[in-house]
């Protein structure tokens, strides 16, 4: 049985990448964005294993687990400043929070 | 056209227009319900790549907790109507699309196309063996290699991580 070549899992890797580019760049409410920022760490680890697979070796494994625990640790923090702006400033609109901008 | 390939094009086509569909609407619930279909997808993806372990810890964290986590969120902040948050019908949203397309085109060129020209796939052997939790495991622990250590570290990030989100959640310590 022929196995899948490894382009394609990168292309698939890159597309979703994108995909996940142009959420954070277009969409204007937080939470969506985060959702889009894990779409593009799974598109990164989906390149890890691939390309592990490819070369024959568990790095590639091992660097996803070590992804998946910084994702996690960053969802957490992320949703927890999200509630705290929205409970300080009644929106969660990012083209409203711009006072770090100035 | 045999079972891996159809088994590729299938997930893949039906994860990235999940990944689309995520983007596009306007309601943030139903974009979480699409990233639960593309994170069902990427483990399926992982188990055509022989890695079952990471595809059931995809499922379990991903698919599970941390959506759990954002959906959780979106039903307290109570955002009312979807069209609360209206995109802004300014230049940013075409030049974001060019740009991002361009940057595709540029990762594609840069990685994907031609690897199998340079460097020959794994051996068979090995993708019997390396997604398991034995090997997994006998990876992650070895003192020879350099995993254990970050290993532990992790440990740390996840208390500051626990401690983080109490202390920005709670009203008042």
């Amino acid at each position: 049985m022929t196995t899948v070549p490894t382009a394609h899992y990168l292309a698939l890797s890159a597309i979703l990448f994108t995909i996940g580019v142009i959420g954070v760049l277009v969409k204007r409410n937080p939470i969506v964005i985060f959702m889009c920022i894990e779409l593009m760490l799974n598109s990164v680890n989906l390149t890890f294993i691939a390309l592990g697979r490819h070369f024959g070796q568990m790095n590639g494994q091992m660097y996803v687990i070590f992804v998946m625990a910084v994702a996690a640790a960053e969802v957490a923090i992320g949703l927890g400043i999200i509630v705290a702006i929205f409970r300080t400033r009644e929106t969660i609109n990012v083209d409203e929070i711009n006072l770090l901008k100035f | 056209m045999n079972g891996s390939m159809i088994t590729f094009w299938t997930t893949a086509v039906i994860a990235v227009i999940s990944a689309i569909f995520l983007v596009v609407n306007r309601n943030p619930v139903l974009s979480a319900l699409c990233l639960i279909v593309t994170f069902f997808m990427q483990a399926v993806l992982y188990l055509t790549l022989s890695a079952q372990f990471i595809a059931a810890v995809q499922v379990i964290v991903y698919a599970g907790a941390i959506m759990v986590l954002f959906l959780f969120v979106i039903m307290l902040l109570n955002l009312g109507a979807p069209e609360a948050l209206r995109e802004s019908g300014t230049l940013q949203t075409p030049v974001a699309i060019l740009l991002a397309l361009v940057f595709m085109v540029l990762l594609l060129g840069a990685g994907a196309i031609g690897i199998e020209s340079t460097i020959p796939p794994a051996s068979h052997a090995f993708l019997m063996s390396s997604g398991t939790v034995e090997s997994i495991g006998k990876t992650l622990f070895d003192p020879n290699l350099p995993w254990l250590f970050p290993f532990e570290v992790t440990s740390i990030l996840l208390l500051v991580g626990v401690i983080g989100a109490v202390v920005l959640a709670k009203r008042r310590l």
